[in-house]
């Protein structure tokens, strides 16, 4: 079945002209000079394979002059500098041809090149927000879906559409330059013609929805099967499987079926009707030649032989370039489709940032004053331009205090309300509290993922709006709950924490990370590939390493998310105490699911529905006998 | 390798030579058309009178009518029998996957098997669809078209002489060379778009480290790479156009001289103008059949590849036999291993039990701990026969597992495996897998002993709570105890949790402990877990270890002889976690 875009919902074709006429300006503009050339060779080319049906008129007539005395010199003479002109322009239209589809070649891959680095680097400026409300299969579709379709649209339907439209106008015009009755006769016929599609591709495009629904739901049945197979065979349940999938399979092959049957059909019936025209066009033809019809035409010439058979030629390629012409219109119905859904991620607001407050290498003076250094001291400090034209530096201590902080994902649902929290230099910060009850929702605001509704969060002393996001988090160690490790080596993987890290400065954070024994046993050690988010690793040793990078960039505040899936209880122990290590001499804020992690910790604060319900020193709330204690004790789960 | 794919068109026999005949007598017609249209046009340059026009004509537009009625039921049944052609290999692909043992599924793993049922048999379609409608008509077309112009132009035939050796050879040069470019650009391609899907899934790393611009760089980096390679296999395809205008043009050049001296210095007796246009027809249609020859000979290697994949699976034996005379009651929930070595796979070198004997009398409790790797879930999943053993033998309630009817064996075992799956649906349909007859009082039961009655009763619909794919709106612990009670609605004679509690807290596991103990007393426990605490009061507790048990008995003597057990037991217990 031909590949279902299963975003180019046909019902949306009044969105598209306008992103396309957005694709075809954005293609010129990318390339002022080539794009005009392409199209004018195109448009040459195109004139020129439509002439020949005048020389053919002009041969014919020459032969029906001389055939009669067998005189082959004298038409020789005659035909000879028609072929000529023939070949001259041919050449030049095979020539023009080469280049047009070369450049096109060309042009259609930088084309994609440049859209797809305007999308991808667009979206790495937008806020997490895009990212919790966009699917991330839909966002994919953008690059492989919707930019498949504007390359077909580029390299195939554009110069599809220009050639087919210029010959269609050409022909046309050398039709009423040999005769208006057929001409009208032709017109008459391609209005069948119009009308046929319409009908067919109509009923062909509800299918193709349908279709489209059916491929759906049977890959999601056969993707949750899939993964869930050994579950089916655990309880027996393959029989039952095989019949659940046969009705989605069934119901796939009745529209699949039904959409490629419309589909298919159309061609024969298009060809077959031009087949027809043609036909009547000489039948009309030849009862305009017994009777005499007075011919009307821009030429004058009357009605004969000569004008009939190419006219006849003509009408041929006429009716093929119409019929090619409706072809496209899928096509571009689809990338009109593609192209509004990838303008629509180019247009995407961007994360905005008004920081103005950055994070500088700092050198602290024996007094106290801090200046700003050029080379890596260990220590930072915020760099602070005020509207004076003053600068002030602030070392950066890592106290941070969120006070009375409000914040919503979806206005009027708060996730939190009236959140506190202060955090001293090396201090160490719990939360605990149950799914949903705004643990992680807190690190989020601190490093700015999302923005306070109400309330304010200072950083040393600076409110957090004024610094530069890109330093705010910079400053931010973080670990999540969920390791993303990239395609690469393990090496490459731990210098992400800092990309002018060097090789030993990642060993050496691999080593308080705890990772550098595992490390070194792997087969190329820290030149191992990993792919596929490391799936060559176990839970722990990619945990490991997501420690270890957050230890080489060595950052002054850390945000710990704890893993809760089950590692074993040696793996566990190992990635605790790289932890531990990572958390020593920093301020950091722990979402906690350990026990001992929790009870270390300076301060304790238990969350409830978005609420701090008690905060205090593990001794104090276990004194207090309150949530906390029972969480503790094991009465509630920990998740 | 095609012959198994052949086996599945089945009912879709019919169909298939249906289009190819209808493909057969439209072409024909094709063919015959200009021919006919020659006629007619030499019958209105003869000035004849309208009775011989109207008579070439209807003949014409019959033909027409014909082509259309054939063309549009060939895409008719063409299009029933690839749809169904792709129903059945689905169905087998499917069919077979549901046979196969724990083995087969690792071998293959899950994801790959998702991309053969879907893209794999898309591409598959299509080239059946292709083959079918296109592969017979294409080269027909030639022929036809050649014998019909050497039939009726005589010497002007001789054009194809010269034209279809050189877009043959032209085409042949343009697909070797840039069909092996597309292949790799299309990898090339499709890593890009998986580092785009890792930067979607890290999106919070990208940004908590400040990774955006280098992120960018890389893209940019990579995307023109891609440009360079796919510009280059475009560029040689992008040769097509021109090489076929080229032919085309030359067949009317070579038509139009050659034919115009014929017609003169024969006076018109051996060929006429109305031939003449029909030879140009002709010639068109020679090298549109050439065109799709090669589109479809690239099309057919593209998918080559796809079909390769497929019958993979469809030749892939089940690892498990079934039995000639088999066992369809399981007596009591005793379990031995007798001798047992396993290895997941015959190449394998390093077996993954070794010497394994255990005798687990009926109704028993026993606890297994040990760490990643030391074979844990490999012991267990012997017991329903999930894999078969390398040597020895386990026997349940007495009897070979291996001489078990396989469905009875299983309903009599009941496992909840380590990663555990709910499936799209309600939550009763969920539970209802481990019995599709349990009455809602069962379900009830089940749930309520597996500690789930009370949060299934806080959702807003109760039992009819839909689960989403991969039961993605509960949570961990909630997950894993609908499994639990999922599976206890087998009612079953052993019943085995692979660490199926981790996610929930020690009280609620504790609970679970106790109803097992209380309502399944006859059942046999195998509990599989990290905690300590999860199988301190078993009545056995085995400690495993690189694939051997290196240690048994209860808690107590466990505490004194095993030098592992202690270690994890303190390092548990160190936490103060005081109701360890």
């Amino acid at each position: 079945m031909p590949k279902v875009n299963p975003h180019a919902d046909p019902t949306r074709r009044d969105l598209g002209p306008a992103a396309l006429g957005r694709t075809v300006k954005k293609l010129f503009s990318y390339y002022p000079v080539l794009a005009p050339v392409t199209f004018v060779c195109i448009l040459f080319s195109s004139i020129v394979s439509s002439v020949p049906s005048l020389f053919t008129q002009n041969i014919i007539q020459i032969i029906e002059k001389w055939y009669v005395s067998r005189d082959w010199a004298a038409a020789k003479a005659e035909i000879v500098p028609y072929l000529t002109l023939l070949v001259v322009l041919y050449a030049l239209s095979i020539l023009s041809m080469t280049v047009y589809t070369q450049l096109m070649a060309y042009m259609t891959q930088g084309f994609l090149h440049k859209l797809r680095c305007e999308m991808f680097g667009g979206m790495q400026k937008l806020p997490i927000r895009y990212f919790d409300s966009h699917q991330h299969g839909d966002i994919m579709s953008h690059y492989t879906n919707d930019i498949d379709t504007l390359r077909q649209l580029v390299s195939q339907a554009l110069p599809a559409l220009i050639q087919s439209g210029a010959i269609v106008l050409v022909v046309f015009s050398i039709m009423l330059y040999f005769s208006l009755w057929l001409t009208l006769v032709l017109v008459l016929g391609i209005i069948a013609m119009v009308a046929v599609t319409k009908k067919i591709g109509g009923g062909s495009a509800k299918y193709f929805v349908r279709q489209q629904k059916a491929v759906a739901s049977t890959e999601g049945f056969i993707q949750e099967m899939m993964a869930g197979q050994k579950v089916v065979k655990v309880f027996c349940h393959e029989q039952k499987s095989i019949e659940d999938f046969d009705r989605l399979n069934d119901a796939l092959f009745e529209d699949s079926f039904r959409a490629q049957a419309y589909a298919s059909v159309l061609g024969p019936i298009i060809g077959n009707i031009g087949n027809i025209l043609y036909v009547t066009l000489a039948l009309v033809g030849g009862v305009f030649l017994l009777i005499g019809l007075p011919n009307v035409s821009l030429s004058g010439k009357a009605l004969d032989i000569s004008i009939l058979v190419p006219f006849l030629n003509m009408a041929r390629q006429f009716t093929g370039n119409v019929n090619q012409l409706s072809q496209q219109i899928n096509a571009v119905v689809m990338a009109g489709a593609g192209a509004q859904r990838v303008f629509a991620l180019i247009d995407e607001k961007p994360e905005t940032d008004d920081g103005y407050v950055t994070l500088v290498n700092a050198a602290v003076a024996p007094d106290g004053t801090v200046t700003e250094s050029d080379r890596r001291t260990g220590h930072w400090a915020w760099k602070h331009p005020h509207g004076d034209g003053t600068l002030t530096y602030t070392e950066l201590r890592g106290d941070v205090r969120l006070t009375d902080v409000d914040f919503a994902y979806t206005e009027g649902k708060d996730v939190l309300h009236d959140v506190s929290v202060y955090a001293e230099p090396g201090q160490k910060v719990a939360f605990v509290g149950a799914t949903g009850a705004g643990k992680t929702t807190i690190t989020n605001l601190i490093n700015r993922f999302y923005d306070i509704a109400d309330g304010k969060i200072r950083y040393d002393g600076i409110n957090i709006n004024k610094i530069k996001k890109a330093d705010l988090r910079r400053s931010l160690g973080l670990v999540l709950q969920e390791t993303n490790l990239f395609t690469g080596t393990v090496m490459e993987n731990i210098r992400y924490g800092r990309l002018d890290a060097t090789d030993e400065e990642c060993r050496a954070a691999a080593r308080l990370a705890g990772a550098d024994d595992f490390i070194t046993r792997l087969p190329q050690g820290y030149d191992t590939l990993l792919t596929n988010n490391g799936a060559n690793l176990s839970q722990g040793q990619r945990q490991l390493i997501a420690i270890a990078r957050a230890a080489v960039a060595d950052p002054p505040v850390m945000i710990l998310d704890e893993a809760t899936s089950s590692i074993d209880t040696r793996t566990e122990a190992i990635v605790q105490r790289g932890m531990d290590q990572l958390m020593e001499g920093r301020t950091v804020f722990v979402i906690a699911h350990r026990l001992s992690t929790v009870k270390n910790s300076d301060v304790i604060m238990v969350l409830d529905h978005g609420r701090i319900i008690e905060r205090g020193s593990h001794e104090k709330l276990i004194a207090e006998r309150g949530t906390y204690y029972q969480l503790y004790t094991g009465a509630f789960e920990l998740e | 390798m095609i012959r198994q794919l052949t086996k599945c068109i089945r009912e879709y026999k019919a169909p298939t030579i249906w289009t190819l005949v209808l493909i057969l007598a439209e072409v024909a017609i094709d063919v015959i058309i200009p021919f006919e249209t020659a006629n007619l046009i030499n019958e209105v340059k003869a000035g004849a009178e309208l009775g011989g026009i109207m008579r070439v004509g209807l003949v014409l537009v019959l033909l027409a009518m014909i082509s259309l009625v054939c063309g549009g039921a060939a895409g008719f049944t063409g299009s029933k029998a690839a749809s169904g052609f792709a129903k059945n290999v689905r169905h087998d692909l499917f069919t077979k996957v549901q046979s196969f043992s724990f083995e087969n599924i690792d071998k293959f793993s899950s994801a790959s098997l998702v991309t053969r049922m879907t893209t794999d048999i898309q591409n598959v379609q299509m080239a059946y669809m292709m083959c079918i409608r296109i592969a017979v008509r294409a080269p027909l077309m030639m022929i036809f078209s050649i014998i019909m112009a050497f039939i009726m132009g005589g010497r002007l035939a001789l054009t194809f002489v010269v034209i279809v050796p050189v877009l043959v050879v032209g085409l042949f040069f343009i697909a070797r060379e840039a069909m092996p470019a597309f292949r790799a650009v299309f990898r090339k391609y499709d890593k890009l778009n998986e580092s785009v899907e890792e930067n979607v899934r890290a999106v919070r790393v990208v940004k908590g480290f400040a990774r955006e611009s280098y992120e960018t760089k890389k893209f940019t980096a990579a995307s023109d790479n891609i440009r360079g390679d796919f510009t280059h296999a475009e560029r040689v395809v992008a040769l097509n156009s021109p090489l076929m205008q080229l032919c085309v043009y030359f067949n009317m050049v070579f038509v139009l001289f050659v034919g115009s001296k014929l017609i003169i210095t024969n006076g018109g007796t051996t060929i006429d103008v109305g031939q003449l246009s029909a030879m140009l027809t002709y010639g068109i249609q020679v090298l549109m059949s050439l065109m799709m020859v090669s589109m479809i000979y690239v099309m057919l290697t593209m998918s080559a590849e796809s079909v390769k994949r497929i019958c993979e699976v469809l030749s892939e034996e089940s690892a498990l036999t079934d039995p000639a005379a088999p066992v369809t009651t399981v007596a009591d929930g005793s379990i031995d291993f007798n001798g047992v070595s396993f290895k997941y796979s015959a190449g394998a070198e390093k077996y993954a039990l070794r010497d394994i004997d255990l005798h687990i009398a009926s109704g028993q409790t026993v606890g297994i701990l040990g760490g990643t790797g030391s074979s844990k879930s490999t012991l267990v999943q012997l017991i329903p026969r999930l894999y078969d053993v390398t040597d020895g033998s386990v026997k349940v309630g007495g009897v070979d597992v291996r001489e078990y009817d396989l469905d009875a064996l299983r309903s009599a075992v009941s496992m909840v495996l380590q990663k555990n799956e709910l499936f799209s649906g309600s939550i009763k349909e969920n539970l209802r897998w481990g019995n599709e007859n349990a009455t809602d009082a069962e379900l009830e039961e089940a749930c309520r002993l597996a500690q789930a009655d009370d949060f299934i009763r806080s959702f807003p619909d109760g039992y009819d709570t839909h689960i989403e794919q991969g039961g993605t709106n509960v949570s961990g612990g909630q997950k894993q105890r609908l499994c639990i009670a999922r599976a206890l609605l087998k009612k079953p004679k052993i019943l085995i949790l692979d660490d199926s509690t981790s996610a929930v807290d020690t009280r609620t596991d504790a609970l679970i402990r106790e109803g097992f103990k209380s309502y399944i007393p006859e059942t046999t426990k195998i509990i599989i877990a990290q905690r300590v605490a999860s199988v301190q009061d078993a009545d056995l507790i085995l400690v495993m270890d690189g694939g051997a048990i290196a240690a048994s008995g209860t808690h107590e003597e466990l505490l004194k002889t095993s030098g592992i057990y202690r270690e994890v037991y303190e390092s548990q217990t160190n936490g103060g976690d005081e109701n360890a």
